[in-house]
């Protein structure tokens, strides 16, 4: 405990809050390489989840349903920080855009399993009812399917920046800038007040990203959907 | 059976792995499973009383759930270094957070799968006679044993993955060996990180199955069925 307290007094070192090794210029990349890779998985992953959930009905819907969640279940047993560093290690392709591969890749199963698992699973009720009012088939996806979904979809999005957020932690080791520096570069300094500011910048990152999404679960998704999912 | 990365080091070399299979790469492997498997144990000795107490009283749930999904976000390796306050460079700083995981994953379960026994299930076990203690063990955790499985199954594999960051705080199993191949002298050498992550991912893969199995042993009046539901591939 006392050499967390200890550590406390990391925050005020000299240069602490300023310079490219500055408390500010660290979060700020930690949050540049964390949306940028947010960004292009929902790029991906959100039209991918809608569409095939909204054709759940035949074969390939079938196969296409197995396979992304069997995409999920294998992407939890692959170790980040080995994928970090053989994509480093093996790849050429300059510095930001091979770390961003393997980011992506972990982020994208979360928000496609539960963007489809989300649409597929809206009662047929529901979607009949739409179709029965006259809406064709991008309406009941943009109006009734994805509302409904968005609580699962929501989570899903959560799950992938929370992952993104401690994977480019992780990523400090092959070279990445952001918080993971502190704890990387501490742990090689044998300095553990860096580390433990490191690491305590990082949690403080991490819930509230959380607590972001929580917020945003209150504000987007509708008041019926939420008394729905309460009342279950 | 070698396919080519830059500079013509090739992904993976035979001849390390036939040094090394009973010297670096068998003490990583056992170190790995003593990482993984203990976590495992310690969470779900702790989630299942928990879990109990929380389906038990309700009140109770929403600041545990709130706390466990907080908990859930955390980065293992912000984590462990806080634990090496505690603990210091030892295996306990890397099993201890790894077991609060399995906790925040495995109490929503207990509570989710004693939830899902239906209400007159339980009142017919009443009427049978069934006292609190009999009824829970012969009735309501068999039924809540799929989600509570399922949880388990997640739990475990996403241990078996996470250990290896514990590498760069220098306790980490095979992520020992990723840490190896990248500070390889004179360059980094594909062949240990490659070695770590597919054993890695066998191991996940091994230990998902043989959980499926004791499933299927545990409960063998019903087929375990093939998908699972989502909100459990989510968490």
């Amino acid at each position: 405990m006392n050499a967390l307290w200890n550590a406390l007094g990391w925050f005020g070192g000299a240069g602490r809050w300023s310079g490219s090794d500055g408390i500010p210029n660290r979060i700020a990349e930690h949050l540049w390489y964390s949306l940028l890779a947010f960004a292009i998985t929902v790029a991906i992953a959100l039209p991918l989840g809608l569409l095939l959930g909204h054709l759940r009905r035949g074969r390939p819907a079938a196969v296409s349903g197995f396979l992304v969640l069997s995409s999920a279940n294998a992407a939890r047993a692959l170790p980040t920080l080995g994928l970090l560093i053989l994509v480093v290690v093996v790849s050429t392709a300059g510095d930001i855009v091979p770390i961003l591969v393997p980011l992506v890749l972990l982020a994208v199963p979360p928000v496609l399993v539960n963007t489809y698992a989300g649409v597929q699973q809206v009662e047929a009720g529901l979607r009949d009812a739409a179709e029965g009012m006259g809406m064709r088939g991008r309406q009941v996806l943009f109006q009734v399917e994805l509302p409904v979904a968005l609580p699962l979809i929501l989570l899903g999005l959560r799950t992938a920046l929370i992952q993104i957020v401690s994977t480019a932690t992780i990523a400090a080791y092959v070279g990445l800038g952001g918080l993971g520096r502190y704890i990387v570069d501490g742990y090689s300094r044998q300095d553990y007040d860096s580390m433990a500011g490191g690491a305590i910048l990082v949690i403080v990152l991490a819930v509230l990203t959380q607590a972001a999404f929580a917020a945003l679960h209150r504000f987007a998704v509708s008041p019926g959907v939420r008394r729905r999912a309460a009342s279950d | 059976m070698t396919a080519f990365g830059t500079g013509g080091e090739p992904l993976l070399r035979w001849s390390y792995v036939r040094d090394n299979y009973d010297g670096v790469i068998w003490e990583a492997l056992k170190e790995h499973l003593v990482l993984s498997f203990t976590p495992v144990l310690l969470g779900l000795a702790i989630a299942l009383p928990l879990g109990l107490a929380c389906a038990r009283w309700r009140r109770l749930y929403p600041p545990v759930l709130a706390a466990t999904s907080v908990l859930y976000a955390i980065p293992a390796i912000g984590l462990f270094v806080v634990f090496v306050a505690f603990t210091g460079l030892t295996y306990t700083t890397v099993v201890v957070p790894l077991a609060l995981y399995t906790l925040s994953v495995l109490v929503p379960s207990v509570v989710d799968g004693l939830r899902s026994v239906p209400e007159h299930v339980r009142q017919s076990a009443v009427a049978m006679g069934f006292g609190p203690l009999r009824r829970l063990v012969q009735v309501e955790l068999p039924i809540a044993l799929p989600v509570l499985m399922g949880g388990l199954r997640v739990a475990t594999v996403a241990n078996i993955s996470l250990v290896s960051v514990g590498a760069l705080i220098g306790i980490g199993g095979l992520g020992q060996l990723m840490v190896t191949g990248m500070k390889w002298p004179g360059g980094a050498y594909p062949t240990p990180i490659v070695v770590a992550i597919v054993l890695i991912v066998v191991l996940a893969l091994l230990a998902d199955l043989l959980l499926l199995l004791l499933q299927r042993f545990l409960m063998p009046w019903e087929r375990v069925r093939r998908s699972r539901r989502p909100a459990e591939v989510t968490r």
